[in-house]
């Protein structure tokens, strides 16, 4: 049995099963931080961003002025953005059988694989993995083409320009050659016709060879766990689960257990940050920004933590006395996301699910809407640069804050200091993603949310559910850079945990001994 | 050998009050527990003391199954679980769970505050029921006390037209066959027919009534009259009557990925359960003049608002009456259906007919092409018929068994039927015995070939396992003994021995092409692990002695070479 690894980050997962002649490809997400080295994208025609003057080695002998640009101290490249695929060159990728898919964040590189590569397997999914995933590749797609941009840089991607000239951090960036623009409206469709859905403990037979079966994680709506069994043999995999009560099912814990393997991937980004800690600390951010007559922008996804922060405002504004406050949601798929939210009951936890029985829509999100709380548009042109009135707190994307409506937004309050922006996703760091816009008169506050497992819940976790041998990415294995001297932000297991990194190709230390076959009766009557 | 036993308590060569007893590996599962709207007596509920004559049925079942919320499949329920008494699981999808209870209620309602009967269940009784109810995801497997049963296979075969099912190869299929001689024309047809029909009606100035249950059926021709009626610009208005019609609205929106693709895909853009152009019904507008349409409960004539909307506009010959769906006997609807002109009602008073009575099978349940094509997909190896009539129910059976050759089943109530399992028994075998015998058969297998393999099964502690010999010997600490044939072949040869022997080795040369023929130089022949020697004694030197000697695992070419050389060796050597 081996593993191969066509990903480096531990969150955004895509590896390679093989086990028993089939070969399964675990997610395939896509690392959109390569993003965070381009210059925004705005809406509407910026002068600023316009004249930045364009970089030139200081010896002169290199000129890069078309390709990259100076802004705010830094270089960043002037062109459509490009993102960071799964590898495509360890293994033939024509050869991959299925594609499981844990969450909706973990199948954003979908129509890289399917499409062009050759593959022509089946993609299995839950309806809200396959709804939302759907919605969220549109609307990153919309997010493109809505703003056209001629140039696609190359040149300083040259080795010797990049390791050798080019200032710090877009000197630091790996693999630039394999990274690639969003794909195409066309491409999203086509990719998804493979998919097939399939519900919570569901058993898929692959090939008479082996069995799949999803699992509830806890994460998100619909995300899932996967066992990827034989007679004799179990390899579970765990990704992007979480142990609090928000809106989804709560996590299986238990069909995890007697594993032979288990594949561990996307803990918690954050691991110091305690979400609900985080979540008091957002309302009351922006409560103080709304009192004092300023606006909230929230850069975030269109879908998941925002139906928990939709959920918390509903509660708190009343009882901070601002029930007058509106909220925008703006995205191309926004009205979609709300909607497909109160549709999925058999997703979610046990008290949003006894709702529907009432029968009463989920979640609160409805009544926002219905009282004319909360509106959703899909850009900032047309009903909503008439209809909005400030103060107010906006949602919108991309939290790389790159492209989509939020560009707009920070041109527009970036130079009050009444105005604040919170950031919750935790899949940016703040400081980068701001940076193109310095200097900022905004307040800045960074209250990541993020609900998957942490060290210390899957340390228990481990230890319930008995895995012989553990399987993570090298980030997991010890303290994050930053804080090296925490020893208790790393997996400490005995046996140690297999690492893999991008590109490793591991072979799973278990050993097969025995298969089932089936006899006739007819067979065993002869030995009465 | 494992059997199956079905035995229906209701719906058996009967259509309404489902209720199925399967018994299958030591466990016992009820299928549906549905009521019969033709009856106000016993008859209404199935005759559960065939369980159990006295006590509860908790300890006689492992689990019940419902399989969608109309009342003749879940409206006996509250009486069982509470009436009756029973505390074990019930399973039923997420919809199922919300809407049955609505139903059962409104049936309640009907049957005790308007008929006031007594002894019959009570709304409290409902939720006792309800939260008996496990909810469950098609799809899934559950364990019933530790005996692994995939619910799709049981519960959803059955009862969904368009339902989708794998190619399963049940044992046994179940499926009703309430439309066992109808085949319906496409859907796009019956939906023009009804618009059709419905606007013939309007233009004459009649009115319509729709008798529909509260849910699924109803909601579909709404949205199809809405949108007719916004594209020709009809002013006519439509009612939907009962308190539950907003309720139910939006139950079906919060459950409509349980609905068809169709509707599913285009409900973000538009809310299809704002209409325009129905609005709620008021008693007192059956009696407004001019033309009019209504949806009015229930579904099949039998009581409450339906029936009394129909009796008052029976009389006019210019109103219709659509039956979206199949009606039970003992109903108005089924005898207004099987042109009946003039109908007793209570207090002895009888109702003229006047009105068109208008039929359109716009029910989910399945039709016999539907049911043909179910049985094609799944493959079962037996199949067993109820909620029909009998005579159409023996119609289909003949069919099925004419063109599926399987044996098919059509039990009445209380009658048994047993079907023989054929299982299969799971060995484990060795990889290393599994991937020596596929080397054996060249690089790649060829699954139309049966091949002989050779392996010990040790039966230990509960389990089967298939091993090579030699490991079998080993673990169960036995030395091997060999066993070896030995047999002489006389033959008439005048020539030496060795010539002999020679002649021997060329004649089994030709004759066994492919096996490892061999002449040693100690003057023997061997055939694979066959030994052949050749004497004679000094007296007869002409009649030759062959010995030959093989161990038990090459019986077949042993005894295949002495009958060979019995036969003599060919003169032309």
């Amino acid at each position: 049995m081996k593993l191969y690894c066509l990903s480096g980050h531990p969150t955004l997962p895509c590896n390679v099963l093989k086990f028993k002649s089939t070969t399964i490809m675990l997610d395939c997400g896509l690392d959109t931080t390569s993003a965070l080295y381009y210059l925004p994208l705005p809406l509407v025609h910026s002068p600023r961003l316009s004249k930045l003057p364009g970089w030139v080695s200081k010896d002169g002998t290199v000129n890069l002025e078309k390709e990259l640009k100076e802004c705010a101290g830094r270089v960043f490249v002037d062109s459509q953005p490009e993102f960071c695929l799964p590898e495509r060159e360890l293994l033939d990728l024509s050869t991959v059988d299925v594609i499981l898919i844990s969450n909706y964040h973990c199948m954003m590189a979908l129509p890289y694989i399917t499409e062009h590569t050759g593959f022509s397997g089946t993609v299995y999914a839950t309806e809200p993995t396959f709804q939302i995933g759907r919605l969220l590749m549109e609307e990153l797609v919309t997010f493109m083409e809505r703003v056209p941009k001629a140039q696609s840089a190359t040149c300083w991607k040259t080795k010797e320009i990049q390791r050798r000239m080019l200032p710090g951090p877009l000197k630091d960036a790996v693999d630039v050659w394999s990274w690639r623009t969003c794909y195409s409206m066309q491409e999203v469709n086509s990719a998804l016709s493979r998919v097939q859905l399939v519900g919570y403990w569901q058993k898929v037979e692959l090939f008479g060879a082996v069995q799949v079966t999803p699992l509830s994680s806890g994460y998100s709506l619909g995300s899932s766990n996967w066992i990827i069994q034989s007679h004799f043999e179990k390899v579970s995999y765990v990704s992007g689960s979480s142990l609090l009560t928000t809106h989804p099912q709560p996590m299986d814990q238990s069909s995890l257990k007697n594993s032979d393997v288990l594949i561990l991937t996307g803990l918690t980004q954050i691991p110091t940050a305690n979400p609900d800690g985080m979540l008091g600390e957002f309302c009351s951010n922006l409560a103080m920004t709304i009192r004092a007559g300023g606006n909230v922008l929230v850069p975030c996804y269109s879908s998941g933590v925002i139906y928990d922060l939709l959920e918390c405002l509903y509660q708190f504004m009343d009882s901070a006395n601002l029930g007058t406050t509106p909220f925008y949601f703006i995205s191309p798929v926004a009205n979609s996301s709300l909607e497909f939210s109160q549709i999925f009951a058999e997703w979610l936890c046990q008290n949003k699910q006894s709702k529907v029985y009432l029968p009463e829509p989920p979640f609160p999100h409805a009544e926002l809407i219905q009282t004319n709380r909360l509106k959703h548009y899909t850009s900032i042109h047309g009903e909503f640069s008439s209809e909005f009135r400030q103060p107010c707190v906006v949602f919108t994307g991309h939290p790389s804050l790159r492209f989509g409506d939020v560009v707009h937004f920070l041109e527009l309050w970036g130079k009050s200091s009444l105005n604040t922006i919170i950031f919750t996703e935790p899949d940016f760091s703040y400081l980068d993603a701001l940076a193109p816009y310095q200097p900022l008169a905004m307040k800045c506050v960074y209250c990541p949310i993020d609900t998957r497992l942490n060290f210390h819940q899957v340390a228990k976790l481990l230890k319930e559910v008995q895995p012989l041998h553990v399987v993570c990415p090298e980030q997991y294995t010890q303290p994050p850079p930053a804080q090296s001297h925490r020893s208790d932000l790393m997996l400490e297991l005995q046996p140690p945990p297999v690492a893999y990194r991008r590109c490793s190709v591991l072979g799973l230390p278990f050993r097969r001994r025995h298969e089932r076959i089936q006899l006739l009766p007819e067979v065993l009557m002869n030995y009465k | 050998m494992p059997d199956i036993k079905v035995t229906p308590l209701g719906a058996g060569q009967d259509v309404g009050r489902s209720c199925i007893l399967v018994s299958i590996g030591g466990k016992n599962i009820m299928l549906d527990c549905g009521m019969h709207m033709g009856y106000n007596d016993d008859r209404r509920f199935p005759d559960f003391s065939y369980i159990t004559q006295n006590g509860r049925l908790t300890d006689y079942l492992d689990c019940v199954i419902i399989s969608h919320f109309h009342l003749d499949h879940c409206g006996a329920l509250p009486y069982m679980s509470e009436m009756v008494g029973y505390d074990g699981p019930i399973y039923m999808t997420h919809p199922t769970k919300a809407i049955c209870p609505i139903l059962l209620e409104d049936f309640r309602k009907i049957t005790v505050d308007k008929k006031g009967e007594t002894n019959f269940f009570t709304s409290q009784m409902i939720k006792d029921c309800m939260k008996k109810v496990v909810p469950l995801n098609l799809h899934q497997t559950v364990q019933v006390r530790a005996d692994k049963r995939s619910f799709l296979n049981l519960c959803y075969l059955k009862y969904k037209t368009a339902a989708w099912i794998d190619k399963c190869r049940p044992d046994i299929l179940i499926t009703e066959s309430t439309y066992a001689t109808t085949i319906r024309d496409s859907k796009r047809c019956r939906e023009r027919d009804f618009l059709k029909k419905v606007h013939e009606s309007i233009e004459r100035g009649g009115k319509v009534l729709i008798p529909v249950f509260a849910l699924g059926r109803a909601q579909e021709l709404c949205i199809l009259l809405e949108t007719f009626w916004e594209r020709m610009n009809l002013k006519a208005p439509i009612y939907f009557s009962t308190g539950l019609t907003e309720k139910a609205n939006h139950y079906y929106k919060l459950f409509i990925t349980w609905t068809n693709q169709k509707i599913r895909k285009t409900f973000v853009q538009r809310n299809m359960f704002e209409f325009k152009h129905i609005k709620a019904f008021d008693r007192s507008y059956a009696d407004n003049p001019g033309p009019m349409v209504v949806f009015a409960t229930p579904g099949m004539l039998h009581a409450g608002q339906s029936l009394q909307i129909f009796k008052k506009w029976a009389g006019n010959e210019k109103n219709m009456v659509i039956m979206p769906g199949y009606c039970v006997q003992g109903t108005v609807g089924h005898k207004i259906l099987n042109g009946q002109k003039k109908l007793e009602m209570e207090g002895r008073a009888t109702l003229e007919v006047k009105l068109q009575v208008e039929y359109m099978s716009f029910s989910a349940h399945a039709d016999a092409k539907g049911i043909m094509q179910l049985i094609r997909m799944a493959e079962p190896h037996n199949i067993l018929l109820v909620h029909g009539e009998a005579k159409k129910m023996a119609f289909l059976k003949d069919k099925i068994e004419q063109e599926f050759n399987i044996s098919c089943y059509m039990p009445a109530n209380g009658e048994t039927t047993t079907v023989t399992t054929n299982p299969s028994v799971p060995v484990d075998i060795s990889l290393n015995l599994l991937k020596r015998e596929m080397a054996l058969g060249g690089p790649l297998p060829d699954p139309k070939r049966p091949r002989t393999m050779h392996g010990t099964l040790i039966m230990k502690d509960n389990s089967l396992r298939l091993v090579s010999p030699e490991q079998a010997l080993k673990e169960l600490g036995l030395s091997e003994h060999q066993l070896r044939f030995t047999c002489r072949v006389h033959l008439q040869d005048p020539h030496s021995d060795t010539d002999t022997l020679s002649r021997i080795y060329s004649h089994l040369k030709s004759v066994l092409k492919g096996y490892a023929v061999q002449h040693l130089p100690d003057s023997t022949v061997m055939v694979e692990s066959i030994v052949l020697k050749v004497s004679s004694s000094a007296e007869e030197p002409d009649l030759k002695v062959v010995l030959l000697s093989w161990c038990f695992q090459d019986e077949e070419l042993g005894s295949f070479l002495s009958t060979l050389l019995k036969k003599g060796l060919p003169s032309a050597l």
